[in-house]
């Protein structure tokens, strides 16, 4: 017997709120990015269920483009947070605010 | 010598050139050198180029083409000169009379401290009237024609610490303006009909298929009438008819010399020349052509009646410059366009001449130019004196000066016309002109001295520098009238030279050799002779009117008797004043209205309001780009919540 499809969805939807949860409220900028990592993963794991259900690799294939494209992210995001620790000994991005007018 | 035509006008314009780089203080010997040598080389150049033009006496007329200026698919204009009979006459009187103006200026202009500036414009003068004429294009004779039009401007308002030069060198510029507007809508009708604006194959063109340009056009008028209208307009202004005639007794502002050059010899005579120039479409349009001719015989007229009453010496010339380029046009209107050219050379001698000398009695009055103060110089200032009434005789047209010639010529075109009113227009205008240059001749030189004790002990001939210009000028005004004797008067054979000189520039329109008009030789002597009594009675008249010692005191009694039509004439018919009420303030009112609402409150108004809208816009919303990548995340989240809710629902 298999595991009904509502239930990959509840773990999907929970994994979703809880890491926009974290995006949204954690001010560490590495606690941000997992946060993201655990939504991208929620929406892998959609698809991933999805794809068995309805008998197509689609699904599957698409994942592995999710999980090269936050493996890049991870790198490109981890090697500026570097720099932005090198210079201002933080990664609070509270006060971060390069960008303001 | 003739392929260094092209150095005619570019000297004068290198001596201007050359002027503006002498440094701070040059000398006045280096400016008189260069400044004077330059109108000097133009002139030797053109007697050279005149005589080898006149040795192959052949219809074609010298061209030489420079540089092609612009071409496109329907219009191609190039920069080029033309030597043909008229401008060859053109040139003759322009460097001629420029060179000894240029002379005399040294002599009048000694002690000015403008002496530099002066010259400069004056050079810049010549070189553009000589692009006026020697070019063989409508847009090279415009680029001469603006040009003469901004030394005009220039040197009118040359006292510019004074309040009212500039003020007159405006108005002329403003005033020409309204011309030069028609005269540019005349060349773009040109343009779209022929694709060209050169003489050369524009004339012929349509002098072989008149058809062209007798189609109905706009305004009710052929496209020949349209087009003559246009440039006619043009002439108006630039050559100071009615209605665009009040510029010039207000350029009596300008320096006397340049009257003298500018405002009687030379750029005033450019309408003239322009529209001799254009005979062919004139000939076609004869409703245009009729409108010419009564315009400048009510021109003339109406400007000799002004001057009888001038006690300015240069307004009495100035109104008669107005009054003698309406003779001009009443000839070219009549078709007498060599007529036109012949007393626009005879005139640019005598009537530079009369200013000449009125500049030499006002340097002697030190400045004086008011003849009620003025008489009996004739004691001081006996060459003046002399020259000033040859002048003054050749104007009035008494036999063997030049303007008898060339005033006979133009009444004889229009009696031969058959247009006895606008003959009897100019018979009387001549009898005015006669009676007016003789009444100033009296106030100026006869009688006793009714100015200050100082100005009386001041009095003194002018320099040679000043009086052999004079001489040479006098000289002119008494034998230019010779290349044009009337049949008549030549023992049958036929020695109207100026008139068989002109021949292959009066175009033959297809269909139009018409043959000479001819009246009877009786009656031509009869009208010969009243012009003549006409004129001797002007003279006669004024002698006894302000001869002896006299004075002004027939102008009191005039004034007192006919008051009404003297406060008339005085006033200059009120022409300034109803321009003033009817035309100027109008204009500058709806020119406020425009300035403070429409362009103030409408059109600033709202780009302003655009603008501060945006401002207000960009102050509140700024405050969202907080810098911080948490509250995008928040926009972020919140926008993809809302486009999922709209997905959804």
């Amino acid at each position: 017997m298999s595991v009904p499809i509502h239930w990959y969805l509840l773990l999907a939807a929970a994994m979703f709120c809880i890491g926009a949860a974290g995006a949204l409220t954690r001010r560490n900028g590495i606690s941000i990015f997992l946060s993201i990592e655990l939504m991208l993963n929620a929406a892998n794991l959609t698809l991933v269920a999805y794809s068995r259900l309805l008998d197509v690799r689609t699904g599957q294939l698409v994942v592995f483009f999710v999980l090269a494209v936050a493996a890049a992210e991870a790198a490109v995001g981890l090697a500026l947070f570097i720099a932005v620790f090198r210079q201002r000994h933080t990664i609070d991005l509270n006060r971060i605010n390069l960008m303001r007018w | 010598m003739l392929e260094l035509l092209w150095l005619i006008p570019i000297l004068p314009l290198a001596g201007a050139a050359l002027n503006g780089c002498l440094g701070r203080n040059p000398s006045k010997t280096v400016v008189t050198v260069i400044n004077v040598g330059a109108p000097l080389f133009s002139l030797l150049l053109a007697l050279g180029c005149l005589w080898e033009y006149a040795q192959h006496v052949s219809p074609d007329a010298f061209q030489r083409i420079y540089y092609a200026w612009t071409t496109g698919s329907s219009l191609h204009i190039d920069v080029g000169f033309l030597l043909d009979p008229l401008s060859a006459v053109m040139l003759f009187v322009v460097t001629f009379v420029g060179f000894w103006i240029h002379v005399y200026s040294v002599g009048y202009m000694g002690h000015d401290e403008g002496y530099r500036r002066y010259f400069a414009y004056l050079n810049l003068f010549m070189g553009a009237m000589l692009l006026l004429i020697l070019g063989n294009n409508y847009v090279v004779m415009f680029v001469g024609w603006e040009g003469v039009g901004l030394c005009s401007y220039l040197l009118i308002g040359f006292y510019y610490d004074q309040p009212f030069p500039p003020y007159a060198g405006k108005k002329a510029f403003i005033v020409n303006r309204i011309g030069d507007f028609a005269f540019l809508i005349g060349m773009f009708a040109l343009v779209a009909h022929f694709g060209t604006l050169q003489y050369t194959e524009l004339f012929p063109r349509i002098a072989a298929q008149p058809g062209l340009v007798t189609g109905p056009y706009a305004l009710g008028l052929t496209l020949a009438g349209f087009i003559a209208l246009c440039f006619f307009v043009g002439a108006m202004g630039k050559s100071a008819q009615i209605p665009l005639y009040v510029w010039l007794p207000d350029a009596m502002a300008g320096p006397t010399p340049v009257s003298a050059l500018i405002h009687a010899a030379t750029m005033v005579t450019a309408g003239v020349y322009m529209v001799v120039r254009t005979n062919v479409i004139y000939q076609l349009a004869p409703g245009i052509s009729q409108f010419v001719a009564v315009i400048g015989a009510v021109t003339a007229i109406f400007a000799a009646s002004i001057a009888l009453v001038q006690t300015d010496i240069k307004k009495v010339l100035a109104y008669s410059t107005v009054s003698q380029l309406g003779y001009m046009f009443l000839a070219a209107g009549l078709g007498a366009y060599s007529a036109a050219v012949f007393h626009l050379g005879t005139h640019a001698f005598f009537k530079a001449l009369l200013f000449l000398g009125s500049g030499s009695v006002i340097h002697a009055m030190g400045g004086e130019q008011d003849m009620t103060k003025m008489g009996g110089l004739k004691k001081q200032l006996p060459k003046t004196y002399r020259t000033f009434w040859i002048g003054a005789l050749a104007i009035a047209g008494i036999p063997p000066l030049a303007g008898f010639f060339s005033k006979d010529e133009i009444l004889h075109a229009a009696a031969a016309n058959g247009q006895w009113l606008l003959w009897l227009v100019g018979l009387i205008t001549a009898g005015l002109t006669a009676f007016y240059m003789f009444r100033a001749v009296h106030l100026t030189f006869e009688g006793k001295f009714r100015g200050t004790h100082e100005q009386e002990h001041h009095l003194h001939e002018s320099p040679a520098v000043m009086t052999v210009p004079l001489w040479i000028l006098a000289a002119g005004a008494v034998v230019s009238g010779f290349v044009g004797v009337p049949k008549l008067l030549s023992l049958g054979r036929d020695l109207n030279w100026i008139h068989h000189w002109l021949e292959p520039v009066i175009a033959v329109p297809q269909g139009l050799e018409a043959g000479e008009h001819n009246i009877g030789a009786g009656l031509e002597i009869l009208l010969v002779i009243i012009a003549v009594a006409v004129a001797a009675g002007g003279i006669l008249l004024a002698r006894s009117f302000y001869g002896g010692d006299k004075g002004t005191a027939k102008d009191r009694e005039w004034a007192s008797r006919f008051s009404g039509l003297y406060t008339l004439l005085a006033n200059k018919y009120y022409v300034d004043e109803i321009y003033d009420r009817g035309i100027v303030r109008p204009l500058a009112a709806l020119s406020t209205f425009f300035w403070k609402i429409v362009d103030v409150l409408l059109i600033d108004g709202t780009v302003n309001t655009a603008a501060s809208t945006a401002r207000v816009a960009g102050e509140v919303g700024r405050f969202t780009t907080t810098g911080n990548v948490r509250n995008y995340a928040l926009y972020f989240f919140v926008g993809v919540i809302l486009l999922f809710l709209w997905l959804i629902l």
